[in-house]
């Protein structure tokens, strides 16, 4: 009865969306103010409706109502909560039940807090934002239903993927989908104002936070799920540019453009055509993601021929909406004049060249991730583009930005000499004796440390420069007491370009100074590896909720100095017949312990694998400073204070 | 049902490269991990077969150390390997024919975006005309004429 009410809800909330596509739209366009009213009611019961439709599909996950076949899939009834929960979504039909829930709430949202924004304007969006609904809704119920009932259910479900049983990749999903669909709120604005033709600093001021936070929600994603497949396949590594990986990789690089491109269309109404294209594609590559994961069609092109059906409504979704924008955009873009000037060496210039960096490694990305399919289609080859395409290909692109970023931001608006960059000639120096320093200390002849650690610096300590200048002169206990006066944009920048420099570094030493051992170890058998000794104590049996492990007592030392125990297990879900490898890891600042066990040898004693993983943990620290970042930005009161206010001129002064 | 959970337990794959595969010959070793990184798994998804956990990974890695140990060349193992499995087990594509096109594009598509941005920048850097065109004189007129004390 419950799951009949929520497949109902969804009906009703497509209905609704259609509505609210339709109504308001027509209103904006005749200057209905009545009918472009409609928009915000009309999303408010949307949110409610798909609440409850979720509420529902939760209740049969919770209850193991296996009359449900999603339930019978992806669930049994030993699961614990948090995975019978974190279940709804991870599978198709339940994921998407969460991105039209989340599509709502961003809908109801700008609902809520637009009743600053121009009255046709709001419309229109809301109208945008309803249409990607109804295709999503469409999309749900005639392709991928989550409420079909079986006709005879079973006892017991069959038990959800157990490398997805971890608290991890129970959060993963959730966030990367307010990133994607943050993204459709970009894109929305984006297709509103090249129908009002018209885009200006308030415009930029309005589409900033909704990007930022989709940026912020997609880096703790991507994060999580780069953190989860290091801890949870068994040999450490964070990052495979597989295609699902790439598929949320490429939102955030054109996230990323938008967000600096949005920065100067709202402070110096320059960039304008270029910031609406960034936004159609940032949300076009989130719908590729979509399409590259739901689909199956990279994983096996063969996969998606036998089951067509999903793939190609999403292909169609993605043809129309972006098909659409793109045309639109090129017959609209023209109107969309720039009133800022700015001279060619200028912040604006620098933000050109930060855009064109990530826009260009994202296709980048893109060719890589599209090539087998292209190859195998066109040119009849079957081929793998793999790590180290993307690693050669795309490294330079990082490099290359991380460079620039400290210069480009401290170049004034408008125009600048190159004598602003003499600030950071400190920085610069001692961005490279580290890198010296780095070099000269480390056994290897790898470049990748040096690099990183230089790099890594240079942004912090650039970071750090930039956020001084900007307290102006005078003695320092006054500017340290401006400090923390600033607005949060300007600790967001600090904060966002650091982080990126402590994961660069990380990522640099991780690559390039791990170290490894593997042996077959009875009990009481030492292994070592570099400055580490793990001894085998123990192997036992541990039953769990859902599963049984074996489990191994390992003591690790450092140079004879106990560090403690660590209980690597290698688990037999028995329902689902998969086995999966928790490793034991001793987390530190400057390096983790890896450790994992692995078979039983025939001769005896188990295979013992042990890592040393140096600044591993810097990674996702520095996407946690980077989301911190974002979060102090969101909540610059500047955002709040005369956000939907148009100005009625924009002060473009021609540079000289 | 402890027999099964054994059975079970025993029968899970092998993880990644185990340490009767490892040769004696650290250099040796050494050039075995570096091919291995740069091979596909070809019954996994995505997975070198220095880091996968099935099967036929290992009957892999265990046919490069043979080869290694016969004295073949790296070049000779993967040319082999490649006659055997087809370019599919390259995770690095190889950069002939068509394949030219996917390492040319980093390149080419930098290179296209900054000509453009370069064009645009420098464009819209210049100053404005000058001179106001015959419309815009005889506006100024006009509001000259207005403010002109009568």
């Amino acid at each position: 009865m419950i799951a009949e009410l929520g497949h109902f809800a969804l009906i009703a909330a497509f209905s609704v969306a259609l509505v609210q596509m339709i109504v308001p739209m027509v209103g904006a366009w005749k200057g209905w103010s009545g009918w472009m009213a409609a928009a915000p009611p009309a999303a408010i019961a949307q949110v409610a409706l798909v609440a409850a439709s979720f509420a529902a599909l939760t209740y049969a996950f919770v209850t193991s109502d296996f009359s449900l076949r999603l339930v019978v899939l992806n669930s049994h009834t030993d699961k614990p909560m948090l995975y019978k929960v974190s279940g709804v979504w991870g599978n198709h039909e339940g994921s998407l039940l969460l991105w039209v829930l989340i599509l709502s709430v961003f809908g109801a949202a700008a609902a809520l807090f637009g009743g600053r924004l121009p009255a046709t304007l709001r419309a229109r969006v809301l109208a945008v934002q309803a249409s990607v609904g109804v295709a999503f809704y469409a999309f749900i119920l005639f392709t991928s239903n989550p409420f079909v009932r079986l006709a005879e259910p079973p006892f017991n479900g069959e038990d959800l993927n157990p490398l997805l049983q971890d608290p991890g990749l129970a959060f993963h999903p959730p966030f990367l989908y307010l990133g994607y669909v943050g993204l459709s709120m970009a894109f929305s604005f984006a297709v509103a104002a090249l129908i009002e033709g018209r885009v200006d600093a308030a415009w930029g001021r309005w589409v900033r936070p909704w990007t930022l936070a989709a940026w912020l929600f997609l880096t703790v994603g991507i994060a999580l799920g780069s953190w989860w497949a290091y801890y949870e396949l068994g040999w450490g590594g964070f990052w495979f540019w597989d295609p699902v990986e790439n598929a949320s990789f490429m939102p955030w690089l054109i996230a990323a453009a938008l967000l600096h491109s949005a920065i100067v269309v709202e402070k110096r109404e320059a960039l304008k055509a270029w910031t609406i294209l960034l936004a159609i594609l940032a949300f076009g590559f989130s719908l590729v993601g979509t399409f590259i994961v739901r689909s199956g069609v990279l994983t096996s092109v063969h996969a998606f021929a036998n089951d067509p059906e999903r793939g190609v409504f999403i292909l169609l979704i993605l043809a129309v909406f972006i098909g659409g924008a793109l045309t639109l955009y090129a017959l609209r873009a023209p109107v969309m004049q720039a009133r800022g000037v700015f001279g060619v060496v200028s912040r604006e210039s620098a933000l050109v060249v930060n855009n064109l960096l990530l826009a260009v490694s994202a296709f980048v990305v893109f060719v890589g991730t599209v090539w087998p399919l292209v190859a195998e289609l066109a040119f009849d080859r079957t081929l793998s583009v793999g790590p180290p395409f993307f690693n050669a290909a795309f490294t330079p692109f990082v490099i290359a930005l991380a460079a620039l970023v400290p210069l480009g931001s401290t170049l004034p608006w408008k125009r600048g000499r190159a004598k602003a960059f003499r600030v950071m000639g400190p920085v610069a120096l001692l961005a490279l004796a580290v890198a010296g320093l780095v070099w000269a200390m480390q056994t290897g002849r790898s470049l990748g440390g040096p690099l990183g650690a230089g790099l890594g610096v240079w942004l912090v300590a650039g970071s750090v420069v930039d956020l001084a200048t900007r307290t102006g002169r005078g003695r320092w206990s006054d500017r340290l007491g401006r400090v923390t006066r600033l607005p949060g944009a300007d600790w967001g920048k600090a904060l966002a370009h650091g982080g990126l420099g402590l994961t660069i570094f990380g990522v640099a030493a991780l690559t390039a100074w791990q170290q490894e051992g593997v042996a077959v170890l009875d009990i009481g058998d030492r292994l070592d590896v570099g400055r580490y000794e793990v001894e085998l104590r123990e192997v036992e049996q541990v039953q769990g909720p859902n599963y049984v492990a074996t489990r191994a007592t390992l003591a690790a030392s450092e140079n004879g100095r106990e560090i403690g125990l660590l209980y690597p297990e290698k688990r037999v879900y028995p329902v689902a017949r998969m086995p999966t490898t928790e490793a034991g890891i001793d987390s530190g600042l400057t390096r983790d312990l890896y450790t994992v066990i692995g078979d039983p040898q025939t001769g005896g004693g188990w295979a013992v694998r042990v890592y040393v993983k140096p600044f591993a943990n810097w990674i996702w620290g520095g996407a946690i400073v980077m989301a911190l970042g974002g979060v102090l930005s969101l909540g610059d009161r500047r955002y709040r204070v005369a956000a939907g206010a148009r100005k009625t001129r924009a002060e473009g002064v021609p540079a000289e | 049902m402890r027999a099964l959970l054994l059975m079970l337990l025993l029968a899970a794959p092998a993880l990644a490269v185990q340490p009767d595969e490892v040769l004696d010959d650290p250099a040796l070793e050494a050039r075995a991990r570096e091919i291995s990184q740069g091979l596909r798994c070809l019954v996994c998804r995505n997975e070198s077969i220095d880091e996968s956990n099935a099967d036929l990974a290992r009957d892999m890695r265990v046919l490069v150390r043979e080869r290694l140990v016969a004295g073949e060349t790296d070049a000779e193992i993967v040319d082999g390997l490649v006659d055997r499995y087809g370019e599919f087990v390259l995770l690095e594509p190889q950069a002939n024919g068509a394949n030219l096109i996917l390492w040319g594009a980093p390149l080419l598509l930098l290179l296209a975006g900054a000509g453009v941005a370069a064009v645009h920048v420098t464009r819209q850097a210049k100053p404005g005309p000058d001179r106001l065109d015959a419309a815009e004189e005889a506006q100024l007129r006009d509001l000259l004429d207005e403010t002109r004390p009568r």
